[in-house]
């Protein structure tokens, strides 16, 4: 229940709701215990983006900064959205993965905890 | 039992201050920073005006403290001769 | 013979002559309509007369002693600028810590001013209206001394001009701008808490005393004297504050659930509003005073826990934030340099890696966290930046739809872990930093799904500066974010090897040889 008190009536539409994005989605990307990124980023993407150019490219482009990047093994990364679990499929859009706006993507890469073990 | 504090910019003024409240707090602590001192006192910190003439060697009025004051903790209470900060528990 | 003057009246009794008595109840209209917005936050009040005054201070008192606290002010900043102070700060890094000051802090003295000026007419009793038309005028001065002291490092040093086409651009810059409206979208019983108590009695000691004693410490007395001028204000503005608190509890029992909710909320905004502070104090200080972690201890744990100790005789309890923000005392600044350091092409100012002494001192400051969780990745980036590969993240980050931080916070208890918290609001899902921001949102969602969030601006195609076809086929939202924020590409980068670093050491040379 809200608790919002005002004078006049109070009616103000979402800063960013979906269609403020002229066919895109917003998605974002954490990679969990790789905290020199210090937070996750953001992409607005079309909906039938393939799940692989998430990770061919804007994952990459941005992560491979880090010693880590290299040393992935994909078999055993570990994906949440949000806090559920969750399996891509590299080669399904976002929509078909169930990827939707505002999502939040988290992968842990086990056995890789950042520069000397600091979750950084 | 909270301290009551009071911070000053350092100056020529605010030395005679600060030496009234010693005077007039047993067991006020003085904390000297970078151009600025602080002083706490448990409980409750008074600075009375005719101690701070004394110190002067002029007339003065506590609502000129308002000119070198950086901080202070507690509840004021101010009449024309005390300034008292203190907390009730 | 000397005249006898008739004796000067008491300051009590002068007070209410000049303030309580020039007051009147409107009777051509109705009280309550000429001040409606004391009634719809829901907080009661009987007896606007019980309101105390501590301060006691008339108008024309008020004007004598500001007056003088200008001209003191200005005959410093005179002698300091005609003696080229500027060359005698510790090192060039210090004034870094200036233009972050200058983006983040006289933007919101303005904001204060407008809001007082709100008070001032809002508020039903003589008492506190004559007090926020006094703060009001206070904060507009700071405002303009903050940029007059600042002003003649302008003539010298990169990124400091285009401070107020930024304010409501930048990204780092959201947060406190988002702290002060929320503040002032608010009811005015709100805004008291939010500013008068919770910002002006238990957070801005963190900004303006040991920042500033620290400014002093490193040779800048003109950040030193307008600090200071403005602090001596405080004293006033924290009493207020209190004072207003104190009132709402006494008026009736049914505001005090409504004032501890504000409490709650106003003390972990500004909890998140002083991150950058820390940063400042612990990173950008070249010799530094105290760290930040202590600061807290002095100011928000030992004061604020002294201040809600004594509100418990009301009902009050320790806001509910209070355990986090003890925890996050040592992370916080070093998550914020983090943060800054990784986006050299996107601030105003400068980062760097501090020193091998300056991380010793950081570890003799922060010995639960520092070297565990900090130095490795400072030294790891410090080697690559030495490598020619300095880190430079060209993302557009994730921020907090409520404080509008980035999402940099660990989960407490848990500092390998993100901390990430989500409400879903008519379909849509909304994310926050911690489970006070949650709790915020979800109080009041209808405020804070309006929240400005700059990537997502971007990326929808409003943050383009004059002249772009955000319409046309090769549109790329945000690809021209630099001009939209009007960065001074000078001022952006590493420290080493910035104008800044090389015009002080010239200049500072020219100044001790012949
Ligand atoms: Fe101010
Ligand atoms: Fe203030
Ligand atoms: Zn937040």
């Amino acid at each position: 229940m809200t608790m919002l008190k005002t004078l006049a009536p109070y009616e103000f539409k979402s800063s960013d709701a979906v269609e403020n994005y002229k066919g895109r989605q917003l998605l974002y990307v954490n990679w969990e215990r790789h905290r020199m990124f210090s937070r996750p980023f953001v992409l607005a993407l079309p909906p039938e983006t393939p799940f692989s150019e998430i990770v061919d490219r804007h994952m990459s482009e941005c992560f491979s900064y880090h010693p880590d990047w290299q040393q992935i093994d994909w078999n055993t990364v570990i994906w949440q959205n949000g806090d559920q679990p969750f399996s891509p499929d590299r080669d399904k859009s976002l929509k078909d993965n169930g990827i939707g706006h505002k999502d939040l993507i988290r992968f842990r890469t086990p056995g890789l905890d950042g520069i000397a073990g600091t979750g950084y | 039992m909270s301290n009551a504090f009071i911070a000053f910019q350092k100056n020529d003024e605010s030395r005679c201050i600060v030496e009234a409240i010693l005077d007039d707090n047993p067991g006020a602590m003085v904390d000297d920073q970078p151009s600025m001192v602080k002083i706490d006192v448990p409980h409750r910190l008074v600075i009375k005006r005719e101690t701070v003439e004394e110190k002067m060697g002029r007339s003065f009025d506590l609502q000129e403290l308002q000119l070198h004051l950086i901080t202070i903790s507690g509840h004021l209470d101010e009449t024309d001769d005390e300034f008292t900060l203190s907390w009730n528990a | 013979m000397d005249m006898k003057v008739a004796k000067k009246l008491g300051l009590k009794e002068r007070y209410s002559l000049m303030t309580r008595d020039l007051a009147w109840d409107t009777t051509f209209q109705k009280m309550a309509d000429v001040f409606p917005q004391t009634t719809y936050e829901g907080i009661k009040i009987h007896d606007w007369d019980k309101w105390e005054d501590p301060f006691r201070l008339t108008m024309d008192a008020y004007w004598k002693y500001q007056s003088e606290k200008e001209r003191k002010l200005y005959a410093i900043l005179d002698g300091f600028n005609q003696n080229n102070g500027h060359l005698s700060v510790t090192d060039a890094r210090y004034i870094n810590v200036l233009k972050l000051f200058l983006g983040s802090t006289p933007p919101l003295e303005l904001m204060a001013a407008r809001g007082f000026s709100m008070m001032g007419r809002q508020m039903n009793g003589a008492g506190p209206r004559v007090a926020c038309q006094m703060q009001a005028v206070d904060e507009y001065r700071h405002f303009q001394t903050q940029i007059h002291s600042i002003s003649n490092y302008n003539k010298y040093y990169n990124g400091m001009d285009e401070f107020a086409h930024q304010q409501s651009r930048m990204w780092y810059l959201s947060d406190g701008k988002s702290f002060f409206d929320d503040a002032i979208t608010a009811g005015p019983f709100e805004f008291m808490v939010a500013i008068g108590f919770a910002f002006e009695y238990v957070l801005t000691n963190i900004l303006f005393v040991p920042f500033i004693s620290g400014a002093a410490y490193n040779g800048d007395m003109a950040a030193m004297t307008v600090g200071f001028s403005a602090q001596s204000d405080e004293a006033r503005h924290m009493t207020l504050g209190l004072e207003c608190i104190k009132f709402m509890l006494e008026q009736d029992p049914d505001n005090l659930p409504i004032v501890q909710r504000w409490i709650d909320k106003w003390t972990w905004r500004g909890t998140r509003k002083l991150a950058s502070v820390g940063m400042m104090m612990d990173y950008m200080l070249p010799k530094r005073i105290m760290s930040f972690k202590e600061a807290w201890e002095m100011y928000v744990e030992d004061n604020g826990g002294a201040l809600f100790k004594d509100l418990a005789r009301y009902g009050i309890t320790i806001p509910k934030c209070f355990a986090q923000t003890v925890e996050e005392k040592e992370h916080v600044s070093h998550q914020s340099w983090i943060g800054f350091y990784m986006k050299p092409g996107a601030t105003p100012f400068h980062t760097w890696i501090p020193t091998p002494d300056e991380m010793d001192w950081l570890s003799e400051k922060y010995p639960n966290t520092f070297d565990r969780y900090y130095r490795p990745v400072l030294e790891y980036l410090d080697a690559q930046e030495k490598a020619g590969n300095r880190y430079n993240n060209k993302t557009q980050p994730m921020n907090c739809q409520v404080c509008v931080s980035t999402m940099k916070f660990n989960e407490p208890g848990d500092s390998m872990e993100m901390c990430f918290r989500e409400s879903v609001y008519r379909g849509e899902k909304f994310h926050t930093c911690s489970d006070h921001c949650k709790e915020i949102f979800d109080n009041e969602p209808e405020k804070y799904v309006q929240t400005f969030i700059s990537s997502h601006q971007a990326l929808q195609g409003n943050c383009e500066p004059d002249g772009v076809d955000v319409d046309a086929p090769d549109y790329r939202p945000g690809a021209r974010m630099l001009d939209y924020w009007r960065l001074d590409e000078r001022a952006t980068g590493d420290f080493n090897g910035s104008d800044d670093q090389k015009n002080f050491a010239v200049w500072r040379e020219q100044a001790t040889k012949n």
